[in-house]
């Protein structure tokens, strides 16, 4: 007897295993696709102006003369400062809602706020900082706002990673650490977060990522476009690579749009550093784990 | 875990030692201090020209530009936040009554023309000039043209597709005034964006387009764009250079300014920068595809600067049809 092969519930099984894996693969190939089209443009409309040059100049309203210099240098700086004061608040965050908090009703609570604030537009933070940091503690346009905007801005995605990073160190190692005797300090310090630290860098990265990238936070609190100068202290003024992009981008002359493109890049080879950096740890961290 | 933090740390400290690095501008010129600029952004392209000039001249004094809007930038103007305001229309009745609450003055100075361009697409053979009356039948509140026959019969039947910048750009309030009579009255139903270049694209690649923007991103974009001349009243004028500077071209063209705080002004960088601006203007303007005033207007312009002669002469007045020099020569 030839019996039907779809009627046979082996081979529909085998038939939807296959089509699934075929659009699995399908789908990841499309935007593997769309990402290799961006980087592509943008590498070949960008790539003639990158030079050293373009990396040591100001702005200009040439675009042969015209570099990123004061873009760049702004960027080091917020992130740097972003970096300082985000991730030791960011995780002692974490650390106290994790291991010191006792559960309930308003643990539940800052659960809940935190995990919204996490989703909340990113201007909508460039209003915060600009009430409250640049008008009501009168830090005016300065980097340290900005820097304090952005670390507004990512310090509920550094959080919540941490928490999940905590949360998935297994509660023996705690119990054995006190069973010889550490105190909550010592476990926490020596076993727990050496333990969680690779999945806490892996949200410092994303979060990061997320600031550098940023730009309507920044031109609400009025990061400046025609800087031509490198900021020298925490209350100078300041621009960045994304505020430098757009502007390029939103010229007449289409050499200003190629400028943009060459931003993109150095936008994305600072990204990829940032990353690269951070993967090297979180893999020197995840190597010291050892139980 | 010390470990952890300690390479943390190192790393802030390694990205902020990068940062410093940077810097390091050594100059003996005479004068230093910041001034900051803020507005529109149409009023950028010259102010940054400006500044990056005056930057040759006087590399210690630092010149900050940023865009946020002509009345995003009067906003910060009139609480003393900033310096100067870059406008792409005169200041509104309201702003001097906020500035006036927080002591805050102006001197406001014309620095430059810019053309609003109606243009179509390269491809539409059709459009030879329109009038003012007819662009205000097209884009009136509540307009019922939707085709191209709908505004003139013999044109083709085919869906008439707008194109314009956003309501809260300074081209978009001028545009409405100028031709609607009310500033912001408009249809709603028009493509509209912030970036300029997005018209630009989506009228060069759709053959029954019309819009309007700056003449700047017209004069960057002639071979992908038409111009529609426009009939004001005394016969159908392009947009040009000329046309703009001599007052021909009516009535989308407009002045557009800086206003000075004058208490700013008693500092000398400040003072050293407009008479800079005021001086340079001429040239610079039309570099960053603007178009110049006449020179009287900037005679009349430094004259004012010098006495810091205080006040509007063009806020909530009737000025188009007028001539700037004679405006300025009035006050």
């Amino acid at each position: 007897m030839n019996n039907h092969r779809w009627n046979n519930p082996r081979n529909a099984r085998v038939w939807k295993e296959r089509l699934f894996r075929w659009a699995a693969r399908t789908l990841t190939g499309l935007s593997l696709l769309v990402l290799v089209v961006l980087i592509g443009h943008v590498l070949a409309s960008g790539w003639s102006h990158l030079s050293w040059d373009f990396l040591t100049h100001f702005p200009s309203r040439f675009p042969h003369k015209a570099g990123i210099k004061s873009a760049l240098v702004g960027s080091l700086w917020l992130m740097g400062l972003v970096f300082l004061i985000s991730v030791p608040l960011g995780v002692a965050a974490a650390v106290y809602l994790e291991e010191y908090n006792r559960k309930g009703p308003w643990s539940r609570f800052i659960e809940i706020n935190i995990a919204n604030l996490a989703g909340v537009p990113s201007i909508v933070y460039g209003i915060l900082g600009l009430a409250l940091f640049v008008r009501f503690f009168r830090l005016e346009r300065s980097l340290l706002a900005g820097a304090l905007t952005m670390s507004l801005l990512i310090l509920p995605v550094i959080i919540i990673a941490s928490r999940e990073a905590i949360r998935a160190v297994p509660k023996n190692i705690r119990l054995g650490a006190y069973a010889l005797g550490a105190t909550q300090w010592q476990t926490i310090v020596h076993h727990v977060l050496p333990a969680a630290a690779p999945g806490i860098f892996t949200g410092i990265i994303l979060a990061m990522s997320r600031a550098l990238g940023e730009t309507a936070p920044l031109i609400m609190i009025g990061a400046l476009t025609y800087v031509a100068f490198v900021p020298e202290g925490l209350m100078d003024p300041f621009t960045a690579l994304p505020i430098q992009i757009f502007n390029w981008a939103s010229r007449p002359q289409a050499e200003f749009h190629e400028l943009a493109a060459t931003g993109i890049i150095v936008l994305l080879v600072f990204l990829l550093l940032l990353n690269g950096a951070a993967v090297w740890l979180r893999y020197r961290a995840s190597q010291k784990i050892r139980w | 875990m010390k470990r952890f933090f300690i390479s943390s740390s190192v790393t802030a400290a390694v990205i902020t030692l990068l940062a410093c690095g940077g810097s390091g501008s050594s100059s003996t010129a005479g004068l230093s201090g910041t001034v900051k600029v803020d507005g529109s952004s149409t009023v950028f392209p010259i102010t940054e020209a400006v500044a990056e000039e005056f930057g040759k001249v006087e590399p210690r004094v630092r010149v900050t530009v940023g865009i946020s809007g002509t009345g995003g930038g009067f906003k910060k103007y009139v609480i003393g936040e900033t310096d100067i305001n870059d406008a792409s229309r005169p200041i509104k009745g309201k702003e001097i009554k906020k500035a006036s609450d927080h002591d805050i003055e102006f001197i406001e100075l014309p620095i430059a023309f810019d053309g609003l361009s109606v243009v179509v697409n390269r491809d539409n053979d059709w459009v030879d000039y329109l009038t003012v009356d007819e662009l205000n039948l097209i884009w009136k509140p509540g307009s019922h043209v939707q085709k191209w026959s709908d505004i003139r019969p013999e044109w083709p039947d085919e869906p008439l597709h707008l194109f314009g910048p956003g309501t809260d750009s300074g081209t978009f309030d001028y545009f409405t005034e100028a031709i609607n009579g009310k500033s912001q009255a408009c249809r709603g139903d028009f493509s509209k964006s912030e970036d300029d270049n997005v018209l630009v694209q989506g009228i060069a690649g759709d053959k029954y387009a019309l819009g309007f923007f700056g003449f700047a991103y017209y004069q960057e974009n002639t071979d992908k764009l038409k111009v529609v001349p426009i009939d004001g009243g005394n016969g159908p004028v392009a947009p040009s250079v000329q046309t703009i500077n001599n007052g021909s071209y009516q009535p989308l063209s407009r002045p557009i300014f800086i206003y000075v705080n004058p208490a700013s002004a008693q500092r000398k960088e400040v003072a050293a920068f407009v008479n800079f601006y005021l001086d340079h203007a001429p040239q610079l303007v039309n570099e960053v595809g603007y178009v110049a005033l006449p020179e009287a207007a900037y005679e009349h312009d430094r004259t004012r600067f010098a006495a810091r002669k205080t006040g509007s002469l063009f806020s909530g007045k009737e000025t188009i049809g007028l001539k700037i020099e004679d405006i300025l020569k009035a006050g």
